[in-house]
């Protein structure tokens, strides 16, 4: 049981895509700005992601994708966590991501797509104001 | 990271103090895009310890600092390579004709990745994936159409593929034969880097003591057989870009490629042959002079570590050759055509380093794949440079300047440090399998980060000179979904038309020859004759070799 009020972040990285730098970053920075952060690894598949939110009992889950992946894997991930009751779990999305996608992914469940350049310190705010206050 | 700890000659009062008021300077730090301090000025007393004919020399004199050719670019200018690769091979080889016919000198495939993993196409990993990155290809039949129209015994082809490389340089042979080529004649390189997979890239499939046997298997196989072909392009391009510094990547890199010299010669294999075929890769950031001088220092440190560590006696072993990629981690979302600009000083860059080949980034890789008119400025770039501005008249027009020399010498310092350090832990291999490389490459990613976000560090249109409203939209590439159905199409037709029972023996035999420790290549070529698909094929030598699992880092 998880008894801390710090915000749980899951920083999942799918697809077959191995750069895991902006991953391991947000990571670190989320940490720094005193938030709890389990990191998948690499190469996990949507299933994977959405079972580890549920075990480790996630505020939100970060999605990593640069590989051009993200409208066959983001809607999927968004669902499994839906199908399994998080109703609420914030899914944030970093990486390439053409401006013409964003519509699209916020429409399916993704809060919010954070491009190169985006600072973590920015991410982190998002996260802070967007997730559901635990009880 | 920094410790500079410089004696003053005047320890009362700092240089700064003694500037009158508005001339005081505008950072109290200044430092290159590695965070590395840069002095206001450099002097002759910064390279007192130099000995010109030693340490520097002529350019084609030993330790190469100022080139390995006597006349740089006056004889034939850096070749043009374009890295490029997308969706189908028909649509691929397009964009190679496309190219070629712009004046590319060289070619360049991006594979996807699917094919960086190998696995095929109707795999259930590769959804989504299919034709992203790269181009698709799962078999001998998709390889055929990639290169269709392009002779390879003429053309020099580079092929960015690592923990399957193998099966591609079998593929690559297998077309060439076909085409009536002569093994002997062909010449081109094949990535092959698996060491930087495992510390950057992280595009892996077996664990990494199989996969550097595979690597070695390579290089005895072309030694034998394709003698004019680099059997590995040792890359620092990826190391860079997953967050290594300049003195990193150049440490890294080089250590790398000790390790691999080191393998070949536990296989019997002789420096003075299968070295020469050795060559590097190497990312152009944006600090223009610890790139010139990462360069300098690179070919220095190569040519003294394969003269005095491995006795190496033919000069083609210790002159060290690269490519060059402008760095796309570089590259910004935001007002994407400045990109331009960035790259064609990363390429100059490159070009006064003296790269003997030359990738420049295309201004909307940060938004996708670059379309047609993106890669011909790329590729305009490289001509203007060549060709407009002067630069190719002499041979390393920096060497000499206080600056330059002084960080050659502070790189090349740096990276004989690293060297102890990994020599330490018993190699590159072993500090790897302890993290060590992919642990300095993640601090450092984080301390750029940081820099970034403290405005430390400027990128111009990203957290400086923002614009609301920007004016700057480009057209981009999207990767049609029916890529992947014409893709499963093909797959299809090849399972029907080939003779399965050779498909078994094959991959039987292949799975025999890796169990028995031998040379897999002939077994491989002769899988990917019977056109065994690239996932099959794999899938034989991971039922040997097992899979890597990354440790926790």
């Amino acid at each position: 049981m998880n008894h801390s009020t710090k915000i749980r972040v899951l920083v999942a990285k799918p697809g077959l895509d191995g750069h895991d730098r902006g991953a391991k970053v947000i990571a670190r920075a989320l940490r720094d700005a005193g938030m709890e952060v389990i990191y998948t690894g690499l190469r996990q598949t949507p299933e994977m992601i959405a079972a580890a939110a549920l075990q480790e009992d996630v505020d939100a889950v970060g999605i990593s994708i640069l590989s051009g992946a993200h409208n066959t894997l983001c809607p999927r991930i968004v669902s499994l966590l839906r199908d399994q009751g998080m109703k609420d779990t914030l899914v944030v999305l970093g990486g390439i991501v053409p401006h013409e996608d964003i519509a699209k992914l916020k429409d399916q469940g993704v809060a919010e797509i954070f491009l190169p350049g985006a600072s973590t310190q920015d991410i982190a705010k998002f996260i802070r104001e967007n997730v559901r206050p635990r009880e | 990271m920094q410790e500079t700890t410089e004696p003053s000659l005047v320890p009362s009062r700092s240089p700064e103090e003694r500037l009158p008021k508005n001339h005081r300077e505008r950072k109290s730090k200044f430092v290159t895009v590695s965070l590395e301090e840069i002095n206001r000025l450099y002097s002759p007393t910064d390279i007192a310890s130099v000995d010109f004919e030693a340490d520097v020399a002529a350019p084609g004199l030993f330790p190469y600092t100022r080139g390995i050719h006597a006349n740089g670019y006056r004889g034939k200018v850096w070749t043009m390579r374009q890295f490029a690769g997308f969706g189908t091979p028909e649509e691929t080889n397009a964009r190679f004709k496309y190219l070629v016919k712009e004046g590319q000198t060289g070619l360049s495939v991006a594979y996807d990745l699917p094919a960086l993993m190998g696995y095929d196409a109707d795999s259930p990993l590769s959804e989504g994936e299919v034709g992203k990155c790269g181009v698709a290809i799962s078999s001998l039949a998709d390889m055929e159409v990639l290169f269709d129209g392009i002779p390879l015994d003429q053309a020099t082809v580079s092929q960015t593929i690592n923990a399957p490389a193998s099966v591609f340089l079998a593929m690559y042979l297998v077309v060439a034969e076909k085409q009536g080529a002569d093994w002997r004649k062909i010449s081109g390189t094949l990535q092959n880097d698996i060491l930087k997979e495992y510390i950057a890239q992280k595009e892996w499939i077996y664990p990494i003591r199989s996969a550097m046997k595979l690597v070695i298997d390579t290089f005895e196989f072309c030694t034998n057989h394709v003698p004019r072909y680099n059997p590995i392009s040792v890359s620092g391009y990826h190391i860079r870009e997953a967050g290594a510094t300049a003195l990193q990547e150049l440490a890294f890199t080089l250590r790398d490629g000790i390790e691999y010299v080191e393998w070949g010669l536990r296989a019997g294999l002789d420096v003075d042959q299968f070295v020469p075929r050795i060559s590097f890769f190497f990312n152009a950031h944006n600090d223009f002079f610890e790139e010139v001088a990462k360069y300098r220092a690179a070919r220095r440190i190569w040519a003294r570590i394969m003269r005095d560590r491995f006795g190496a006696k033919d000069e083609r072993t210790m002159k060290l050759r690269f490519h060059t990629q402008t760095a796309g981690v570089s590259l910004a979302v935001q007002q994407p055509l400045n990109n331009i600009v960035r790259v064609a000083i990363q390429a100059l860059a490159g070009v006064l380093g003296g790269t003997q080949s030359l990738h420049t980034d295309a201004y909307d890789e940060a938004l996708a794949l670059p379309t047609d008119k993106a890669a011909l400025i790329a590729l305009r770039t490289q001509q203007i440079i060549a060709e407009e501005t002067g630069v190719a008249n002499t041979v390393d027009p920096l060497g000499g300047s206080y600056f330059v020399e002084a960080l050659t010498n502070k790189l090349e310092e740096g990276a004989l440090a690293y060297f102890d350090r990994i020599d330490a832990m018993g190699g590159m291999v072993d500090a790897v399998e302890k993290g060590f490389p992919q642990r300095e490459i993640q601090e450092s990613a984080y301390q750029y980060q940081k820099a970034l976000e403290s405005g430390e560090q400027t990128i111009v249109g990203v957290n400086k000179y923002e614009m609301e409203d920007e004016p700057q939209v480009v057209p981009i590439l999207v990767i049609d979904e029916s890529v992947r159905s014409r893709q499963l199409e093909r797959l299809d037709q090849v399972r029907t038309k080939r003779d399965s029972g050779a498909v078994d023996r094959t991959l039987d035999a292949l799975r025999k020859t890796a169990e028995r420790n031998e040379n897999t290549m002939p077994a491989t070529i002769e899988a990917v004759r019977a056109y065994a698909t690239l996932g099959e094929i794999c899938s034989a030598l991971r039922d040997v070799y097992g899979i890597y699992e990354e440790p926790a880092i």
